[in-house]
């Protein structure tokens, strides 16, 4: 296989998902199956090849240093699952 | 002729000749939905209310005598990633479930402001990831053509819609093949933009760095008018390129005399299905006979498109997909410990297989020691692939190959095998890499069922396209026909 | 055993633009919570980031001011890690191209002028805030989310507490001097991390310990005594310390190891997709070069020249550029720059110390200053009486000419008046004159002292001195 199940356990807790024990050999199978096709890309040479992080060759957008009225926290807060004292509240972040 | 039969632009002659007004245009389209709405599953949420307010006003602007935008009045679809202020947006996730922006997509603004009427948001795969629909939270839209086959996907919804005559166009968001693919399953024209034509803010990102905005129409002439109402220069997205307006339906019937049409032997090769090669080549002889020369060119390094794609676009969906943890907006899982927990326990019921598959997938090509192999090299075979276009568009005006591997497949068909459904986006996804135009047009039915042509274009050359593929459409008539769905709205005009 | 401390510095400095780095939310400070907020800052899905130029000029600014080199190309790097204070679970920032790199600050230390080096400046995004209740939950603020922030590492060159003091003064100084940031570490607009380790002349060397919680520049200083220590007790011990990252607890002054997390952050830096390069061209760098205000060394260089005032004044001076600007503006009215700067030392400061506030908050300005030096340089009133006055005037703020005249504070200056007082004091102490002609030459003191009573200090002393002597020699 081209990935173990250790390997998604890590993966997994890298973006924050869990899976079920039950559900994790078949989604290691089926994850495993797409790296094993995009692992044909091994064979590609792109020696000098520079990578290409935009379709486009724009350069250089900014915006000038304008502040605008900000949006009514009513709005900010409409969607949040829970709130309190005009915040966002979620479990006691530990530091 | 039904009146939801009628193409956009058909619809919009009737109304500025006063033949009907936008409120009757737009009760027709709800009494289609009403009728077939229960067997197409098009729809996520219906806007009637609004809707009927934004017809309203049209109509007492056409009484005061104003002049209108071409798609004023005109009942449309939004593909239900694309934000609208006060309405929900769910991205065919539970994890938007509940999700009512507090703003506009810029799109959608500038479709309100063209005097659009929005009846709907539709159906889609989760987050835009499939190619069937069948990956919706909610549930499963169905091919007008044949309720048992998908409609394509992600954006199935919007095809599905306009194909059965609920709305008269649409829009849909295409990152590999996303408006094209079901384009071609459900006869429609659909189109996909250069990259940074169209704005993306308030599309809910995928990947950003492949994403584009575009429309379904049932012919050429109703694409090219709504492209022309959607593209342009937006302050708020960085990569959006400033180019003057254009109007996209100048030089549409001007023939393909002279045109050079290249065919790309790889595009042609194992994966897809002869009858649809048969079909695709019988346009090309299309194409000749009207005087265009078509050439067989290679493009080698699209076999290696699809892997691109799968780790460009899972990379960049596995950090835009980040941001859903239940902390500020959407859905948070009701028992956890600790915020950290919050997070995993939400994100893991929140997301379907598809999505956890691709952002799995994408985490693994970022992560500390396989960025060079993966993303990285990604880069740099997406440079090749561009390199490999851009070429042939110097002798070429654009480029013709199937857009699918198949017709229409099943519901369930190739749900099981992830692989076996990425094959479906094939020949679609080297054009969203390389950021390059292409649309799909109906060139012929196999068995009843739509059979899709793509074309593609030189970086903002969307006006060759849309020539080439009015002269297609004029010439066969393919696009002329109509999904047999009987059912409501059955006034005629 | 020799040991060595290796002191690396990592710097965060709110920048003072107008508006947020990608959103058009205002960047000032304050404000109700989550009122400084839109889609964009708190990450709502579909929202996209747009650069602030300014921010980015401003952080050129600092690069320059740094003696930096500026990149020609530049570009926005996504850090992606989970945390409820990051909206969208990224930060925007630089990772492999960062705006400026490889530049320096000097510092005085006992062998001189010392380079630490800057490693390297680089643009990011700031993150929200959190507020943690009693019943186990936090509440995030947003307000300063997205809010640019420039980050600034240096190499490890400093080889101590006095030296990152040091380092940190003269950042501070200049940041404030090219106004890109208030840098005030108690609202967090300056933030301050520490990396050290010790190494021996044996060729060992400690773990790299990150210090962090350091809420002010004497709490950096005592935790890197401290840490120091710590190694150079492990090492002693033969043992080594581990690499970790450890908190600085103020109240009971030593550093605690934080808990250590399960996996190291692999925060799998992408180039931003949703945002362009940039290309930064020498024209438009030479003009924000042009663009900057004169920094402390240059001005104090040119005080010590153009004013010829001492090199330690010159440097007290700058430290402040309000300061700078009060003494030029009062040198520049009154026309006596050593004055000035006499008085700037010990009034001056001495007063801003005890109101432990800045020349802005003082209830007089640069011209009515001056106007006091101008009475000295007249003669109107003696050195030590304008002290007086000076204090009259920084506690109710009225001007120089109406405490003179009003507590009758003119200088004595007539001749006779003068000789008159100086022949009573002399006819009243013959012991002294005595004692003059005995050679005890400090009587004349003792007389000048009983002159200056009389007139009750109003007198003239460097012309009752002369008188007296001149009486004396007779």
């Amino acid at each position: 296989m081209a990935i173990s199940v250790k390997d998604v356990e890590h993966v997994a807790k890298l973006a924050h998902l869990e899976f079920e024990e039950k559900e994790k050999i078949g989604f290691t199978e089926k994850l495993g199956a797409v790296i094993g096709y995009i692992d044909k890309l091994n064979e590609v040479d792109v020696e000098g090849v520079e990578p290409t992080n935009h379709a486009l060759e724009i350069k250089n957008v900014f915006r000038e240093d304008v502040s605008e009225p900000s949006m009514d926290r009513d709005k900010i807060l409409q969607n949040a699952p829970a709130k309190r004292s005009g915040c966002f509240e979620v479990p006691r972040m530990v530091d | 002729m039904k009146i939801h039969d009628l193409t956009a632009h058909e619809a919009g002659d009737r109304l500025r000749e006063r033949e009907l007004s936008s409120v009757e245009l737009t009760e027709e389209s709800y009494k289609r939905i009403e009728a077939v709405e229960g067997r197409v599953e098009a729809f996520i949420t219906l806007t009637k209310e609004q809707a009927m307010l934004q017809a309203s006003a049209f109509d007492q602007a056409m009484k005061r005598g104003e002049n209108l935008p071409d798609l004023a009045g005109i009942p449309m679809a939004l593909k239900d990633n694309m934000c609208t202020d006060g309405i929900l947006t769910t991205c065919g996730s539970r994890m938007l479930g509940n999700f009512v922006p507090p703003y506009d997509a810029t799109v959608t603004r500038m479709l309100k402001e063209s005097g659009a009427v929005i009846v709907g948001k539709t159906n889609m795969d989760e987050f835009a990831m499939g190619s069937s629909t069948e990956n919706s939270a909610f549930k499963i839209t169905k091919n007008p053509w044949d309720t048992e086959r998908v409609p394509g996907g992600s954006s199935g919804g919007s095809a599905a819609a306009v194909a059965a005559g609920e709305a008269f166009y649409s829009l849909g968001s295409d990152t590999g093949g996303s408006i094209r693919q079901p384009a071609a399953f459900t006869g429609l024209v659909g189109m996909k933009p250069t990259y940074g034509r169209v704005s993306r803010y308030g599309l809910v990102a995928f990947a950003s760095s492949l994403d584009q905005i575009g429309p379904f129409g049932k012919d050429v002439e109703d694409c090219a008018m709504v492209m022309g109402a959607i593209s342009g220069h937006d302050s708020k997205d960085s990569t959006s390129v400033n180019r003057p307006a254009e109007d996209f339906t100048k030089g549409m019937k001007d023939g393909v005399k002279g045109m050079r049409i290249g065919i790309p032997k790889e595009f042609f090769g194992e994966g897809i299905s002869e009858e649809v090669k048969a079909m695709v080549l019988e346009g090309a002889k299309l194409y000749e006979s009207m005087g265009a020369v078509c050439e067989e060119i290679s493009l080698p390094s699209a076999k290696h498109a699809l892997s691109v794609y799968y780790i460009l676009a899972t990379s960049e969906c596995s950090s835009n997909l980040a941001r859903f943890d239940g902390a500020r907006f959407g859905y948070r899982a009701p028992n956890y410990q600790g915020f950290k927990d919050m997070f995993i326990k939400t994100r893991s019921a929140g997301f379907g297989e598809e999505v956890k598959r691709r952002i799995m997938l994408g985490t693994y090509s970022l992560s500390s020691g396989y960025y060079d192999a993966y993303y990285n090299k990604g880069l740099k075979v997406r440079t090749l692939i561009k390199r490999e276009f851009e070429k042939a568009f110097e002798k070429y005006d654009f480029i013709l190959t199937p857009t699918a591997p198949s017709v229409a497949f099943q519901i369930g068909e190739k749900s099981d095998d992830p692989l076996e459904m990425y094959m479906s986006d094939i020949c679609t996804v080297p054009v969203n890499i390389a950021g390059v135009p292409a649309l799909s047009i109906p060139c012929g039915f196999k068995d009843g069922l739509p059979v899709g042509m793509q074309l593609i274009g030189k970086f903002f050359d969307e006006a060759t396209l849309l020539r080439a593929a009015y002269s297609f459409e004029q010439a066969s008539g393919v696009h002329r026909q109509r999904a047999q769905l009987a059912g409501g709205g059955e006034n005629e005009i | 055993m020799k040991y060595r401390t290796l002191v690396g510095l990592e710097i965060h400095a709110e920048l003072l633009t107008e508006s947020k780095m990608f959103c058009t939310c205002s960047a000032a400070f304050g404000g109700d919570v989550n009122t400084h907020c839109c889609p964009i800052c708190i990450g709502l899905p579909g929202t996209l980031p747009v650069i602030n130029k300014r921010a980015i000029e401003f952080a050129i600014m600092a690069g320059l001011s740094a003696n930096c080199k500026i990149a020609g190309k530049s570009k926005m790097d996504r850090k992606n890690y989970f945390y409820p204070d990051l909206p969208k679970a990224f930060q925007i920032s630089q990772y492999d191209m960062p705006l400026c790199t490889d530049g320096y600050l000097e510092i005085e230390t006992e062998s001189g002028t010392k380079k630490i080096g800057i490693e390297r400046i680089h643009m990011e995004e700031d993150t929200g805030k959190s507020l943690h209740t009693e019943d186990g939950s936090s509440l995030l603020n947003y307000n300063r989310c997205g809010v640019p922030l420039i980050e600034i590492v240096s190499r490890p060159d400093m080889a101590g507490a006095d030296e990152a003091t040091a380092f940190l003064d003269k950042l501070k100084g200049i940041l404030e001097y090219i106004e890109v940031s208030d840098v005030k570490m108690e609202q967090g607009s300056l933030r301050c991390d520490v990396n050290v380790n010790v190494v021996t002349d044996d060729g060992r060397k400690t773990e790299i310990a990150e210090l962090k919680n350091l809420n002010s520049f004497k709490a950096a200083a005592k935790a890197i005594e401290y840490e120091t220590k710590r190694h150079i007790k492990a090492l002693e011990a033969g043992e080594n310390t581990l690499k970790e990252t450890r908190r600085w607890d103020d109240a009971k002054s030593v550093t605690v190891s934080m808990r250590s997390k399960e996996y190291a952050h692999d925060y799998r830096y992408f180039p931003e997709p949703d945002l362009v390069e940039m290309e930064i061209s020498g024209e438009w760098i030479e003009r924000i070069r042009k663009e900057l205000p004169e920094l402390p060394q240059a001005k104090k260089d040119r005080f010590m020249k153009t004013y010829e005032i001492p090199e330690y004044d010159a440097g007290v001076i700058v430290s402040s550029k309000s300061l700078a600007a009060f003494y030029e503006e009062a040198v520049k009215l009154s026309g006596d720059a050593k004055l000035a700067s006499n008085f700037m030392m010990t009034e001056i400061l001495r007063r801003l110390k005890d109101m432990d506030s800045d020349i802005s908050n003082m209830p007089f300005g640069a011209s009515d200053f001056a106007d006091l030096l101008k009475f000295v340089i007249s003669g109107t009133v003696s050195n030590n009486m304008a002290k007086k006055v000076f204090r009259e005037m920084a506690e109710t703020g009225k001007k120089a000419e109406k405490i003179i005249e009003e507590k009758g504070m003119k200088q004595i200056t007539d001749e006779s008046a003068i000789e008159e007082i100086v022949d009573r004091v002399i006819s009243e102490n013959p012991q002294s004159v005595e004692d003059y002609r005995n050679g005890k030459d400090r009587a004349v003191g003792f007389l000048v002292g009983q002159a200056m009573k009389a007139s009750k200090g109003k007198a003239a002393p460097q012309t009752v001195n002369r008188m007296v002597r001149e009486k004396l020699d007779k």
